[in-house]
């Protein structure tokens, strides 16, 4: 039988070697790209293309209509194999969005024929980018927030639950930083670039990264009751032991859906799917081995002190 | 199996059957649509699936009031500015474009499945046609019709019934304008509109007017006169007034018409948003295909790891996906990538609910408890948790809500909104729907079960 409380020293240090190598990512990020992680015109205005040739083109030229239409500083990348004449061109936002299918236009004219069935144009101006920023932000504070006054309930009646509300949020917040990070390591690798997508992920990892904890702060509470006189240690050991195959079957079946949308899904929910299915391991781990044994950890330290306190 | 049971498993078949029959992809008949979906508008009202813009394609504009110092537009003329773009866009024959009012300066248009984005913000966005043209010898001068034809443009006229209007010859459109503005003239006093034309038409509007002193010169906005004022003399320069009886509003308003379109705000375009058809369609079979295996594979491990448990709850999770299938329907929601995938994490969880009862229901039977009280008291004390983790995720659901109205793209919406409804639904099916399920196989096979506990996955 696992001894989650006991393997504590073992779990700390995976979840500060995950923390570390999530910060490191953010810096790495940080030092190539200017930014932690790499951000898209949903946040900062600007234009992407995505361009179905319908046969071989050069990109110096599709460079060389975007800087005669007024864009500055094109980026322009050939996507997937060779032949399949796909292009991608990130530009800073044009003097108004209003020209973007002029660019277009020139393009036919002087690169070679789109297929515009096959082809996406995002225009994006910074101000709206503004807008969402500020959004987002506020939502995630929101999110927190709810997740605060969602603990503060579900434990109003039991001893001490503002430590039950802080080992959650640093569980947490390691699942964030490790989210956050592991983003960061997509956007060296992969060029994943923070989006709404990204954000819709990120709010949900946080509103479930809640759950695993409850069941288990709700099982713990009823275990004290029901094995009064035990060592705590021992009640909370229990409670994980009887929810961990509830949390483990959970989170497979979820985990079962988001890998095949990760396999066989479209490739432009790609990165939400990872984010979420990172999350949700990371939670998993958070939850059953840093949210439950630091409780553990806290409650025996005071009742090492006064005996028997923590069950007034 | 008591009374209750077969009434509550009755119901549940009942209501599998009838959310079947809506869910496959047969031709309703006509009553069925507006027995089950009478609330939707009935120009609209349709049983099949609404795909929002990234899975059908099409084009989406962000419109910004572009007022000077970034003022906000009254109310009434951004409605107004709403509707002739509306009533633009549907000339564009689409279907199911939508023009909403996003905010106190945002107009949204959605295009899907449009093919020629280029002509569609043309259309949109495009000034009002401010024509100057010839009346026809055959038009009575002292009483001029108001709508009218003109030979520019003649192939865009597809209605029969104007064919009958009077055509008039086209000399210049609004192209050639450079500015126009109000004007009162000091001769008279009278309110006018002011205008100067492009450098490159002043020479041919100066040898044009030349050439027809004397002779009627119609002002034509969207094919509707505004006045047919008489040249009296060359017009050289490129400047020059449209008189009609103007009051200070008339001639303020045709100006900025005349300026940017009949739109009584202008409009710019602030986030454009172009997706392929094609992009689209491969999206929804591959989202459905991953759906599909990752469903499959759910179900595999409910009946493997708990057995005729699994079963009940498997059987629970299908009328599920009908459910929410019918529910988009009906609501109507319309479906997009990110809420796809939504309703399919939507399903993945929802096992969760049958997976408290069960593990409880597994603890009680090993302490010994009979099978009907141990399935009775997983029920019952799971809910708690069954009822904190649903409320936690609908509270997410409602800050992504919250979120996704800040954008323009509705995709964060539709992951909220799906995910919300299928935690909704899920409340009903994981308890109510499986509870029944498990009751009726206790009481069909409960002595089976008793002698082989491996049936229960133990």
């Amino acid at each position: 039988m696992i001894n989650f409380v006991q393997k504590r020293q073992l779990f700390f240090t995976i979840a500060g070697v995950l923390v570390l190598l999530s910060a490191v990512a953010l810096m790495v990020s940080f030092v190539m790209f200017g930014q932690f992680m790499r951000i898209s015109i949903d946040f900062t205005g600007g234009s992407l293309f995505v361009l179905q040739f319908e046969q071989a083109v050069d990109g110096d030229a599709i460079r060389d209509v975007f800087v005669a239409e007024g864009y500055s500083a094109p980026i322009v990348q050939q996507l997937g194999a060779q032949d399949s004449h796909q292009w991608q061109v990130r530009t800073s936002f044009p003097e108004s969005a209003d020209v973007t299918h002029l660019v277009l236009e020139a393009l036919e004219a002087r690169v070679g024929p789109i297929d515009t069935n096959n082809s996406t144009v995002d225009t994006m101006e910074p101000s709206v980018g503004a807008e969402v920023t500020r959004t987002a932000v506020l939502a995630v504070l929101a999110a927190a927030t709810a997740v605060l006054l969602f603990i503060w309930f579900s434990f109003r009646r039991i001893p001490n639950p503002f430590r039950y509300g802080v080992v959650s949020i640093v569980a947490m917040s390691i699942n964030v930083i490790v989210t956050l990070g592991f983003y960061a390591l997509m956007g060296i690798l992969g060029g994943w670039e923070v989006d709404a997508l990204f954000l819709t992920a990120l709010l949900t990892v946080i509103g479930f990264s809640v759950e695993d904890v409850i069941v288990v702060f709700d099982r713990i509470r009823e275990n004290i009751v029901r094995h009064y006189g035990e060592p705590f240690e021992l009640v909370v050991n229990r409670s994980v032991l009887e929810t961990l195959h509830r949390s483990l079957a959970t989170q497979l079946n979820a985990m079962f859906v988001m890998i095949a949308l990760l396999i066989f899904g479209g490739v432009t929910i790609k990165p939400f799917i990872a984010v979420m299915l990172v999350g949700m391991v990371s939670e998993t781990f958070t939850s059953l081995c840093v949210a439950v044994p630091l409780l553990t950890w806290w409650e025996e330290r005071q009742m090492s002190r006064r005996p028997g306190a923590a069950l007034a | 199996m008591n009374r209750n049971t077969t009434l509550a498993l009755i119901l549940i078949l009942l209501l599998a059957a009838v959310a079947l029959y809506l869910v496959v992809p047969t031709t309703h008949p006509a009553w069925v649509k507006s027995a089950v979906a009478f609330w939707q508008p009935e120009s609209v009202r349709s049983l099949d699936f609404r795909l929002g813009l990234d899975l059908q394609g099409g084009l989406q504009v962000l419109l910004v009031a572009d007022l000077p110092d970034g003022g906000v537009p009254d109310s009434g003329s951004l409605a107004q500015a709403r509707s002739i773009v509306e009533r633009r866009v549907n000339a564009l024959g689409l279907t199911e474009p939508v023009v909403q009012i996003r905010g106190n300066r945002y107009i949204v248009v959605e295009l899907p499945g449009i093919t020629n984005p280029e002509q569609a913000v043309d259309t949109i966005r495009g000034t009002a046609l401010l024509e100057f043209a010839e009346p026809p010898v055959t038009v009575d001068f002292m009483n001029m019709p108001t709508q009218v034809r003109t030979t520019y443009g003649q192939t865009a006229l597809t209605a029969t019934e104007t064919l009958t209007l009077p055509l008039f010859t086209t000399v210049m459109t609004g192209e050639a304008l450079q500015d126009a503005y109000p004007y009162v003239n000091p001769q008279t006093g009278a309110y006018e509109v002011g205008f100067k034309l492009k450098s490159d038409w002043a020479a041919f509007f100066a040898d044009y007017t030349s050439r027809n002193i004397n002779q009627p010169l119609c002002i034509i906005l969207d094919k509707s006169i505004i006045s047919c004022p008489v040249i009296r003399s060359s017009i050289p320069g490129g400047e020059g007034t449209i008189s009609g009886g103007f009051t200070y509003d008339g001639a303020e308003s045709l100006a900025v018409q005349l300026r940017y379109g009949a739109l009584p705000i202008p409009l710019r375009i602030e986030s454009y948003r172009a997706i392929g058809p094609s992009l689209g369609q491969a999206a929804v079979e591959k989202s459905v295909r991953a759906g599909l295996i990752g469903l499959v594979t759910v179900l595999l491990f409910m009946l493997i790891y708990y057995r005729m448990n699994g079963l009940a709850a498997n059987l629970a999770l299908t009328l599920y996906v009908l459910l929410n299938l019918v529910i988009y329907k009906l609501a109507p929601v319309t479906l997009t990538l990110p809420g796809i995938a939504g309703f399919l994490l939507s399903a993945g969880i929802a096992v969760d609910a049958n997976i408290l009862v069960f593990e409880r229901m597994k603890e009680e039977l090993r302490v010994g408890r009979s099978l009907l009280g141990a399935a009775e008291n997983g029920f019952a004390r799971a809910w708690t948790s069954i009822r904190d983790s649903n409320l936690a995720t609908l509270l997410t659901c409602a800050i992504l809500f919250f979120f996704g109205n800040a954008f323009a793209a509705g995709m964060v919406k539709g992951f909220a909104i799906t995910l919300a409804l299928g935690n909704l639904v899920n409340i009903f099916t994981a308890i109510f729907v499986t509870r029944t399920f498990v009751r009726v196989m206790i009481a069909v096979m409960g002595e089976r079960i008793n002698r082989s506990p491996w049936l229960l996955g133990l």
